[in-house]
């Protein structure tokens, strides 16, 4: 029967969660600071560690399945949303994490990044923004922007960069934030937030690449500017600013364009200053709310519990002979 | 009038016309009636107006192929009549509307008999018997093509009744009175032709009537469908293309067994979605055509590193690129064969008609879960699509094989987090390869997949001492699966021994290879034999090698330019074959081109015989 997960009465800790691979990440990578918030939220909703699958695709980026104690599917280059949602399709009971890089997520993902929005998939993914490929040497991935030309690239970017969250918004993702890889607490917290999310949750998560990313350093990020004459830090927080990214109520057609139109001009500021938070969160039926209202046998069995054979004697024992009348002579 | 047990008949129109529903009529009304029957379905690329058309032979006895000329060609529109009345027989006969065709200015052959019929006038009579307009009621043209053609074969006229019955079923059941008015007059007219009398091809009555219920009248894509849902199939993803497509929506429409059919954003969500679900121990397939194919490979080589079942179905069509999208051919056996980088073990299925359809896909699944790697499952257009005759498929014993599993019973013990928190070798070496499977989930058993190599935990390495052991694990499954994989569902001799000419071939050629067999030892007293290629990977070598070593002149029979099976068979066995029947031209060979080519080689021990006939 379906059975929705429930969470352990001792919650581990997070250190439990680390797997015993050593990392391959260059030190101070941002990569560090995102696993480890990644187990963090897990270990902080009481996630079983067993029903839980971490999917990521392939780069830096990529590896980290290895490092988390989880069942883990470290896929192909940009494909690890469709593994992932073929995951949550055959088991629904499984929580879903997909972690990829900027350029598996935004550049050879793209297709399965739209689709995965339209489809509303209860499952959360993290995408680590470094504006780079790490992993090939330092080429520019889809959100660097034009123009800039961090010590890797031998020519300024030719192309202009796309826009996480609002491509995120058309798209469809029903729960939609930014963080930062070196703030732990803010991270884990909004990991979190997207895991409890009912449906698909992009967080966008920037990171410094110590070795190829020279412009949006840990130093970058940990700067203060000025703000009207006056000294304030880089980095700040919507929800402290009076910013409310979460639609109370989905029917309210009114209240649906306002929290868009706020989410696109939110992320189209253009400032020194990096805002993190939920830049917008609505409820809307999941893919698999859908999927039990055109299959009602799905209601009683998620797909991978659904009976074909007698487990005695494992002689399918589905009865075809409705489907078959169509043809029977 | 001469008495016939074999009848080739032919609609065609402009796509969207119902040519295809006037052929399931026509071909269920002769099945209801007791016959056999086979039907080939030709389309354009093209959603209305280009031109189609639709074969049926009828037959006394099974047949799995079509014949070149057609006994009765019947259209209600002139295309058909401009671009086929050339193929009619010279004693054959023409139905056709006198309002838009001239049959003076049609390439007939003198002796072939006319039989106008007023298809509009029909339609106007019921229009004001029922109230409704002309217009709304011009797709019944085709029953009364149907009427026409089977009254003049003296085919019982409550064959269509029933048959209908059994198209018009739940909210369209009001259709039935509506078409059976039409098929009366039209029946009534042909009936009263004194021409009808002299048409030479009435049909004999089947020596024994099949009983009521005992057969099944379908295409592979069908009988695919069914054989997923037998099987457990708990996911099937695609993305639109044809002919795969029609499988999809049919299991779509079957909702009520609980099988999600997924559309994806493309070919590579489609496989990688398939094997998201396949790690999760769902049975979980894909279905496709070549170009999808090309764009699938890259899952295929991630899902064989990482033992993951999945299946791959792929319905040939013809290529390279977007070739003849509607058209059949043979030629992606290679590309299945050699698809993706690097080596991983592979099982390649390829049926030669509906009902090994039906049973292999059901192993495609057990196959997949026992040997934990993807299957590629060839069928192709002519499958998906012609309409073939068979006894039911006996679905009462089909046996489940879910390979080796651990874990099924691990249970989550809250005082011992520790044991749940297990790690577990799930890419274990073992001796023959197979390494037993534990799902994400299961307690105490954690661990994890990559594309990249890794040890026996799924963590990365580049370790030789690891990759050499590993990867010779995963390549001896297919020594297992040619050990374990029944001998007839690898290779098959069909046919008698010690014959003068053995044809080998594979796929949907058996049909017209079957037919052409009995056709030339009881019309041209010569035996012939067909080795029948069934698994392609593992190559059954063996059972090929010791097939071959009697043979006195092997003919290869393919829908292709190349000839891909001879050059597979001379890689796997170093067997050369000499002789080749080949055709290209995207229409499947018939019975009349197959049995002509095979007396050519016989007779002149021609190397090549390259067949075009078909519009």
């Amino acid at each position: 029967m379906v059975s929705s997960p429930t969470p352990l009465k001792t919650p581990l800790k997070g250190s439990q969660l680390k797997s015993d691979i050593h990392s391959e990440w260059c030190p101070g990578c941002g990569d560090f600071g995102i696993t480890n918030s990644i187990q963090q939220a897990i270990a902080g909703l009481g996630m079983k560690p067993w029903e839980t699958f971490i999917v990521s695709g392939v780069g830096c980026s990529g590896k980290v399945p290895h490092y988390i104690h989880t069942y883990g599917m470290h896929t192909l280059h940009g494909r690890s949303l469709a593994f992932a949602q073929g995951a949550k399709l055959a088991n629904p009971n499984l929580h879903i994490i997909a972690a990829g890089g900027d350029g598996d997520g935004y550049g050879i993902g793209a297709g399965h990044f739209v689709h995965a929005g339209r489809r509303n998939m209860d499952m959360t993914y993290v995408v680590f923004n470094n504006e780079v490929y790490g992993l090939t040497k330092g080429q520019a991935s889809p959100t660097l922007a034009q123009g800039a030309q961090p010590k890797s690239l031998a020519l300024p970017n030719p192309t202009t960069a796309i826009n996480p969250v609002t491509l995120a918004l058309a798209c469809g993702y029903t729960f939609i934030a930014r963080s930062y890889a070196f703030d732990a607490k803010h991270l884990k917290e909004t990991i979190m937030k997207a895991i409890q999310h009912k449906g698909m949750a992009l967080i966008d998560v920037l990171q410094p690449c110590p070795t190829y990313n020279n412009i949006h350093t840990k130093d970058y990020f940990a700067e203060m500017v000025d703000v009207g004459g006056s000294q304030v830090p880089r980095v700040y927080y919507l929800e402290n600013e009076g910013y409310d990214g979460v639609v109370k109520n989905p029917n309210d057609i009114n209240e649906v364009n306002a929290k868009q139109a706020q989410c696109f001009e939110q992320a189209h500021k253009v400032e020194d200053r990096v805002a993190l938070g939920v830049y917008y969160q609505i409820e809307r039926p999941t893919f698999q709310d859908i999927l039990k209202k055109n299959i009602p046998l799905l209601n009683e069995f998620t797909p991978v519990e659904l009976p074909y054979y007698d487990p005695q004697t494992m002689i399918a024992n589905t009865d075809l002979s409705k489907a078959a009348a169509d043809f029977t002579i | 009038m001469n008495r016939t047990h074999d009848l080739c008949w032919m609609i065609g129109g402009p796509q969207g016309t119902g040519v295809d529903s006037s052929a399931t009529l026509f071909a269920r009304s002769c099945a209801v009636a007791g016959y056999w029957v086979y039907g080939r379905r030709e389309y354009h690329s093209n959603i209305k107006g280009e031109h189609s058309y639709f074969q049926v032979r009828v037959k006394t006895e099974p047949v799995y192929s079509h014949t070149d000329p057609v006994n009765l060609l019947a259209t209600f529109e002139n295309s058909t009549a401009q671009l086929h009345a050339f193929e009619i027989v010279d004693d054959g006969a023409f139905i056709y509307d006198p309002k838009v065709t001239d049959p003076a200015k049609l390439d007939l052959k003198p002796g072939v008999l006319l039989f106008p019929i007023p298809f509009d006038q029909i339609l106007e009579e019921i229009a004001q018997a029922t109230g409704k307009t002309q217009t709304s009621l011009s797709i019944i043209k085709n029953t009364i093509a149907v009427a026409a053609s089977m009254a003049l074969c003296q085919l019982d006229i409550s064959a269509i009744e029933e048959a209908l019955n059994g198209i018009f079923t739940g909210s369209k059941a009001k259709l039935v009175s509506l078409n059976m008015q039409a098929a009366t007059k039209a029946y009534e007219i042909m009936k009263n032709n004194p021409d009808t009398a002299k048409f030479n091809y009435v049909m004999e009555k089947p020596a024994t009537v099949p009983a009521k219920g005992s057969r099944y009248l379908l295409n592979a894509a069908v009988a695919t469908g069914l054989a997923k849902l037998k099987a457990g199939c708990r996911l099937q993803t695609y993305y639109s293309i044809t002919p795969a497509v029609d499988e999809c929506i049919y299991l779509e429409d079957l909702s009520e067994y609980g099988l999600p059919v997924v559309q994806c954003e493309d070919e590579i969500a489609a496989i990688n979605m398939a094997i998201g679900g396949g790690t999760t121990g769902v049975r979980a397939s894909t279905s496709t055509s070549g170009p999808g194919m090309d764009l699938m490979t890259e899952g295929l080589g991630w899902a064989g590193i990482n033992e993951v079942p999945v299946v791959m179905f792929n319905y040939m069509r013809g290529g390279p690129s977007t070739g003849l999208p509607t058209r059949h051919e043979q030629t992606d056996m290679l590309a299945c064969l050699f698809s993706g980088h690097g080596e991983y073990p592979k099982i390649v299925m390829c049926p030669g008609d509906a009902r090994e359809q039906f049973y292999d896909t059901f192993k495609a699944f057990n196959y997949a879960d026992r040997y934990q790697t993807p299957v590629t499952f060839i069928s192709d257009k002519l499958l998906a699509n012609n309409t073939v005759c068979f006894p039911k498929f006996d679905d009462s014993n089909m046996k489940v094989d879910l390979g080796v599993m651990a874990g099924k019973d691990a249970k989550f013990d809250e005082n011992n987090i520790e044991a749940a928190l297990q790690k577990f070798p799930r890419f274990k070496i073992t001796e023959d390869g197979i390494s037993p499977r534990a799902l994400p989930g299961m307690p105490g058993h954690i661990y994890w997949m990559t594309g990249d190599e890794h040890c026996e935990y799924g963590h990365i390495t580049e370790e030789p001492e690891i990759r050499i052991p590993m990867q010779e694990k995963r390549m001896k499954k297919l020594d297992l699966a040619a050990r374990e994989i029944l001998p007839e569902d690898q290779l098959v001799v069909h046919g008698p021994e010690n014959a003068p000419i053995t044809i080998v071939s594979w796929g949907s050629t058996k049909g017209v290879i079957l037919d052409t067999i009995k056709v030339l030892k009881e019309k041209h007293n010569l035996d012939v034999n067909f080795i029948q290629i069934r698994l392609l990977s593992p190559f059954p070598v063996d059972a090929f090698k010791k097939a071959m070593a009697n043979v006195k002149r092997a003919v290869v029979v393919e829908s292709s330019f190349g000839g891909q099976i001879t050059q597979l068979i001379t890689m796997r066995t170093g067997i050369q074959i000499e002789h080749e029947v080949l055709k290209w031209s995207g229409r499947p060979i018939s019975e009349t081109e197959l049995v002509a080519a095979i007396q050519e080689i016989n007779e002149k021990q021609s190397r090549k015989v390259v067949l075009s006939y078909g519009l």
